[in-house]
């Protein structure tokens, strides 16, 4: 059985009376432990389609079930991280981290495992830190440890590190695959970023215009850590790029 | 070390004393325009600064000046106590539950422009001639602007926080205590440092007509009995500067770590 397995998602939203399809009858399934990223123009449709995947939103049409049983809101099995982050400003570091756990006395204390993720992410010595004394790549580790201290099975990335420098992205990019190589999740990455895809991902998935259908999808067969420069790496990264119209 | 931190500090004094400075003149200007104008006319009526300081010299030394003050801030004191307690829960309420906002907003929006000092023959019919009338006013006056703020505070509060707590499962407790009520706190904070200072507006307007204590009654008794318009001035310049302090105290919770996300950036 696949972990998430969208079936036929429509969704549309109204504009000056008008109905305006968005998602126009989406269907995929991603299995345990894959990384499957979603790229697609600008405006597509994408985030749509991810919110409705998390639960945040309901479709119009079709369904999602995660685990066979069918989504109808968010919850601690599949966290999103979000281009424009949610790390709450008005708690520190390690509250932050601390805010989805539970009190489990089996588990010891919540401040060292949160202590445990900062670290992992590369945030000790910040613990205590408040969210406005950080930078933007470090605001992104945090919103990082927060969802993993939560032990999540999916993790919903929706442009997650597009708000970051080039260099940050990809040093992001490579703390992600260091993490994930750790603890096996299963990803779904929605970028306009055919590299970073091309970089992490097992599995493309193309979407086209708005309202968008799924319009190819590409297997990303190479080990990791792969060298994003090799001929076989740019060759798919080329065709991908085609797909979208975009010659390179 | 310990040096040049003293170093450091006088050199914050002395550009805090820098940018003081044409305040300070303007203010000096006014006094000795004042001061030019009373001299130039030989009134026998308008004191001159020196008068008023004189005055308040003497409300000082035979004490009344602080039983005046201590009543005008045990009055508003309590009102607006009432005010933050009632205007909080209430406008919280409003801000998360639509029913609750659309029922009472607009006898809420209605109730706001009507200036407390309309209210003062109602409050004289109900509560009588005494303590309890300026407290009612001060209750009002402060009330309404702190419910509406703390309304705008939750509406304002941004989705991605409230996806964000309702994807990692919290309780409904949680999500009050660890992410409203903190989204909302700096515009708790804007709506108490504008109902204080309609409050204490209106203490000493409430105070010039239904008293015998206070700021209020100060002024109006200062002139009723021998125009003794040196206390008025007096007890303008006090009110004026109460006021400055009491904003200056309200805006030391700006300060509070817990809101300081609000004030950076």
């Amino acid at each position: 059985m696949s972990k998430i397995a969208v079936d036929n998602v429509r969704k549309g939203f109204e504009r000056n009376g008008k109905a305006m399809p968005v998602v126009d009858g989406v269907s995929f399934s991603v299995a345990d432990g894959e990384f499957v990223a979603i790229v697609g123009p600008s405006g597509c449709g994408k985030s749509t389609l991810m919110n409705i995947i998390a639960g945040l939103d309901r479709p119009d049409a079709g369904s999602v079930r995660v685990d066979g049983v069918e989504v109808t809101r968010p919850s601690p099995k599949g966290i999103v991280i979000s281009q424009h982050g949610s790390v709450f400003p008005w708690l520190t570091v390690q509250e932050n981290l601390m805010f989805g756990l539970h009190d489990n006395p089996g588990m010891g204390s919540k401040e060292a495992l949160a202590d445990h993720y900062a670290a992992m992410v590369g945030l000790k010595g910040f613990e205590q830190s408040y969210p406005h004394e950080l930078s933007g790549g470090m605001l992104k580790r945090v919103e990082l440890a927060r969802a993993l201290v939560v032990k999540p099975e999916i993790l919903f990335m929706d442009e997650p590190f597009s708000a970051l420098d080039a260099l940050m992205n990809l040093r992001m990019r490579n703390e992600l695959l260091r993490i994930l190589a750790e603890e096996r999740h299963t990803v779904l990455l929605i970028t306009h970023d055919v590299e970073e895809a091309v970089h992490m991902a097992d599995r493309i998935m193309v979407l086209g215009p708005r309202p968008t259908t799924t319009q190819a999808t590409f297997d990303v067969p190479f080990p990791h850590p792969r060298r994003l420069s090799s001929p076989e790496v740019q060759a798919l990264r080329e065709e991908i790029l085609r797909e979208l119209g975009v010659e390179a | 070390m310990a040096q040049a931190r003293v170093h450091g500090v006088a050199r914050l004094d002395l550009k805090r004393l820098r940018e003081a400075l044409p305040a300070v003149a303007v203010i000096a200007a006014l006094i000795a325009t004042w001061w030019l104008v009373v001299v130039k006319t030989e009134s026998a009526i308008f004191p001159t600064p020196l008068a008023v300081l004189a005055g308040a010299r003497e409300l000082v030394e035979d004490g009344t000046l602080w039983d005046h003050i201590g009543a005008s801030l045990m009055r508003v004191g309590i009102g607006f106590a009432m005010a933050v307690v009632i205007a909080v829960p209430l406008g919280l309420w409003m801000g998360w539950v639509r029913g609750a906002y659309i029922t009472l907003n607009p006898l809420f929006q209605m109730l706001r422009p009507v200036s407390p000092i309309a209210w003062i023959p109602l409050a004289i019919l109900w509560f009588g001639v005494g303590d309890v009338s300026p407290v009612f006013l001060i209750f009002l006056s402060s009330v309404f602007p702190m419910i509406v703020q703390t309304i705008s505070g939750v509406h304002t509060i941004e989705r991605r926080y409230l996806w964000a707590a309702a994807n990692f499962g919290v309780s409904r407790y949680t999500l009050f205590r660890r992410v409203v009520i903190p989204a909302v706190l700096p515009q708790v904070i804007v709506g108490m440092r504008i109902g204080l200072g309609v409050a204490w507006l209106v203490v000493v307007a409430a105070e010039m007509i239904a008293l015998r204590s206070g700021l209020g009654y100060l002024i109006i008794d200062s002139r009723n009995a021998g125009n003794r318009y040196d206390l008025v001035i007096a007890g303008m310049i006090i009110i004026g500067v109460i006021g400055l302090m009491l904003d200056g105290a309200m805006r030391l919770l700006e300060r509070l770590k817990s809101v300081r996300w609000r004030y950076v950036r």
